[in-house]
């Protein structure tokens, strides 16, 4: 499938370039593609050396791969990143104050704004914390918001993520491979630094401690090294200077945390978990995991230790949920949304599953608690015999698929086999919510690398870019 | 500092080490197969490499008979070897890995990258470009590794576990250098001073690093028993056991917690009887005996630190 029409990061519809690519543009047509190819085998080099890859399972022990990383940033201009930046603020607000109502008075239910049943019954909705406090009520410290361009190049916002958002990393990484790379661009042009991400998250965790601990400590905890986003962990904990702990590594005492430490046991207050929800305590969500710390939610209720992000998040980022965010923002905030839903189809109404059954061709269909590209089906770009077969699913449990339009994603020039050639992206910016709701102006950019494909998932053959907002 | 995170640095240093060690050891009986010596007296040497390590047993139920080309594959190669160059080198970056937060990146950066590096090597190449070539790199990325430790890291616990897993290897490696060796030329009843015994003495020495040394200490013919007294009592020798002793003394003290009190004294009353020791008294005694001794003690004190400190030795 090709998308005829999409909004051109560099050009305009009459091939002009944009006038915030047109320093970038000018450079890089003097740049020969022989230099480029060799600073991208540098690139490469480099990320090996130190270690930026992930595991693969399934294969090999000790099988590392590289995401690969494209060196033609994205560019995004001052007042473009000024509206999103307002618009995730917005968001993220009041995604924590629908968590947080939802796991008290539940007064958007009762206000019938959102049926019951589609928060209650959600897979993700966690009864365990009905009625327990966090601290500053905030449940999602981190948030990952996926965001996409479309049409004209208007921005849309395709996803919340909640839970264990990754990437910042090579958000991070990106900038500081690009000015090795390519020191000189860095004069052109004022780009907005990214760089002080892990003192602003460490400030976040801190700022939301257990009440009355005046210096907490807080700790990364991993899976372990051979999970994909082990380097990530590894990262954040390495920049802001704190331990990065197994769930082996810590043991719960009194309703109260500990970590094993070469002195003896130390108090941990404020765990920022990159495991998901049903790993952390073998006691009371899946009894198998060993990678959790039996106990650990006792104490998580007694108020004795923060988990970031809070345990049960993800009911406010299911598929199921997102049509309802402007709702939220409407109900909590008393705004209008500054950033735009991707109309959705909600297949368990009957009226949006007989139109998404007539459109299946055109339209993209998604798993309601699906993740990381899987599970979906893409009209156009499948065969009548793949959609008749997505069909007889989507009948049989139409409550777990919504649709949404075949976005035609925007694209930016990218490097690939046959020379410079534009690929469709996406964004992912981080937004921090603790004393204040803040995001470093920047985001991980992810690009699809195979032409004409919608699907940037670095599992199913995504890549990056450096991610550039102009200063004004 | 988390106590898996301390074993971590404790085993990456260990193995690095090993590594180097076992580069050490090979590369002087290869030195030593260029002399003109037997077949018997070849295939001695090249045992006692595999004894040395304790790996006697494990070689034969991998490979036929003892020659040069299979021992080198077995202790470089070799992926069901623990203790093979190959796996050293690898057990070092995962366990750098696993705490690569906690070193700098310099040095995650140059254990990553001699293992990466490692994985291109093949015995093929070893034979074309001579294994000596080999051996030197890797001594010289063990230099490199120890030379950024030193100069990269904080001088807090990291560091501290990281030089007890290097000296008490160390210790460890060298003790088995010199009792495997003097078995070897120095049978029990024969008297010193042979023919061929110069080039085995200067090999042993030159494996240490201690060839020099034992010039500018001694100033003399090498005799076997100042040799001993070179690798167990000098404690000016960086490679010798006393010296590795206090190290690792000094490390532990700095890194003394409420329950690691009888370690540490077991570590001391080790370092002092090393330091205050008598090369005739334990020549007298039989160096053997003496070495297995010293050896229990050293094992002791690893899994001592083990359970005080670190990921109890299940």
């Amino acid at each position: 499938m090709t998308i005829k029409h999409f909004h051109n990061e560099m050009t305009d519809d009459a091939g002009r370039v944009r006038p915030h690519y047109a320093s970038y543009a000018s450079w890089l047509s003097e740049m020969p593609e022989e230099r480029l190819a060799q600073k991208r085998a540098e690139a490469d080099a480099l990320f090996h050396r130190h270690g930026i890859t992930f595991a693969v399972y399934g294969e090999n022990s000790g099988t590392e791969r590289l995401i690969p990383f494209d060196i033609i940033p994205r560019i995004i201009p001052a007042d473009e990143w000024h509206t999103l930046a307002a618009g995730l603020r917005q968001r993220v607000k009041a995604l924590n104050l629908f968590i947080c109502d939802i796991y008290h008075e539940q007064n958007i239910l009762k206000a019938g704004r959102i049926p019951a049943e589609q928060v209650l019954n959600n897979a993700q909705y966690r009864k365990v914390m009905q009625g327990v406090d966090v601290a500053r009520d905030l449940y999602a410290h981190i948030a990952g918001v996926d965001i996409v361009r479309a049409g004209q190049g208007e921005y849309y916002v395709l996803e919340d993520n909640l839970r264990v958002p990754s990437g910042v990393s090579y958000m991070l990484e990106n900038r500081k491979m690009m000015m090795r790379l390519f020191p000189r661009l860095f004069s052109r042009y004022r780009v907005a630094p990214v760089d002080r991400y892990p003192d602003m998250l460490l400030k976040t965790l801190r700022s939301v401690a257990p009440t009355g601990v005046a210096d907490p400590t807080v700790v990364v905890m991993t899976p372990g090294a051979y999970n994909s986003a082990y380097f990530e962990h590894a990262f954040l904990a390495q920049q802001m200077g704190v331990e990065l702990v197994e769930g082996q590594d810590m043991f719960v005492q009194d309703e109260q945390v500990f970590m094993r430490t070469t002195r003896g046991p130390q108090r941990v207050d404020v765990i920022y978990r990159r495991i998901d929800d049903d790993f952390l305590d073998p006691l009371a969500f899946r009894p198998d995991s060993v990678l959790g710390v039996p106990g650990l939610l006792q104490a998580y209720r007694a108020g004795r230790v923060t988990l970031s992000n809070a345990i049960g998040s993800g009911v406010a980022d299911d598929k199921s949920i997102y049509p309802y965010v402007p709702e939220m923002i409407r109900f909590y905030l008393d705004e209008e949304p500054i950033l735009h839903n991707v109309p959705t189809f909600m297949c368990r109404k009957k009226e949006d599953l007989s139109h998404v059954l007539d459109h299946l061709a055109e339209l993209v269909v998604k798993e309601v608690h699906g993740a990381g590209g899987y599970g979906m089906l893409v009209g156009p770009a499948s065969t009548k015999a793949e959609i008749k077969a997505f069909r007889e699913v989507l009948v049989a449990h139409p409550e777990r698929y919504i649709a949404q339009p075949t976005l035609a994603l925007s694209a930016c020039p990218t490097f690939v086999e046959s020379g410079i050639a534009p690929r469709h992206i996406d964004l992912r910016p981080f937004v921090l919510s603790g004393e204040e709701v803040q995001l470093v102006p920047g985001g991980l950019t992810r690009v699809a690398l195979r032409e004409g494909s919608l699907v940037v998932n670095s599992s199913q053959g995504g890549g990056t870019k450096d991610t550039w907002v102009l200063e004004a | 500092m988390l106590s898996r995170t301390a074993d971590h640095l404790y085993w990456m240093a260990r193995y690095m080490e090993r590594a180097e060690n076992v580069a050490r050891i090979l590369d002087v009986n290869h030195r030593m197969s260029m002399m003109p010596q037997s077949a018997v007296q070849q295939e001695q040497a090249w045992g006692a490499t595999l004894r040395i390590m304790g790996l006697e047993g494990a070689f034969h139920q991998r490979y036929a008979e003892i020659s040069p080309d299979a021992v080198l594959e077995f202790m470089v190669f070799d992926q069901e070897n623990p203790s093979s160059v190959r796996n050293c080198l690898r057990a070092a970056r995962e366990n750098a890995h696993a705490v690569r937060g906690t070193l700098t990146s310099e040095l995650w950066e140059t254990t990553n990258g001699t293992w990466l590096r490692m994985r291109d090597f093949t015995p093929e190449m070893l034979a074309d470009a001579g294994a000596s070539e080999f051996f030197e790199w890797v001594k010289y990325r063990s230099h490199l590794s120890r030379g950024v430790t030193i100069g990269t890291m904080l001088q807090d616990e990291a560091l501290r576990f990281i030089r007890l897993g290097t000296f008490l290897e160390r210790a460890d490696n060298t003790a088995r250098i010199l009792d495997v060796k003097y078995q070897l030329l120095l049978p029990a009843g024969e008297v010193e001073g042979g023919a061929a015994d110069y080039y085995q003495w200067s090999a042993l020495l030159r494996s240490v690093s201690a060839f020099e040394v034992y010039r500018k200490v001694y100033r003399d013919l090498i005799t076997p028993s100042r040799v001993a007294e070179l690798l167990l009592l000098r404690v000016d020798m960086p490679r010798s056991i006393a010296r590795c002793l206090k190290e690792v003394y000094a490390n532990l003290c700095a890194v003394a917690n409420d329950q690691s009190a009888e370690t540490e004294r077991r570590a001391g009353e080790l370092e002092a009887q090393l330091r205050f020791g008598r090369i005739e008294d334990i020549v007298r005694d039989g160096l053997h005996n003496y070495v297995l001794r010293l050896l229990g003690r050293v094992q002791d004190l690893g899994s001592r630190i083990a359970d005080d400190f670190l990921v109890p030795v299940s």
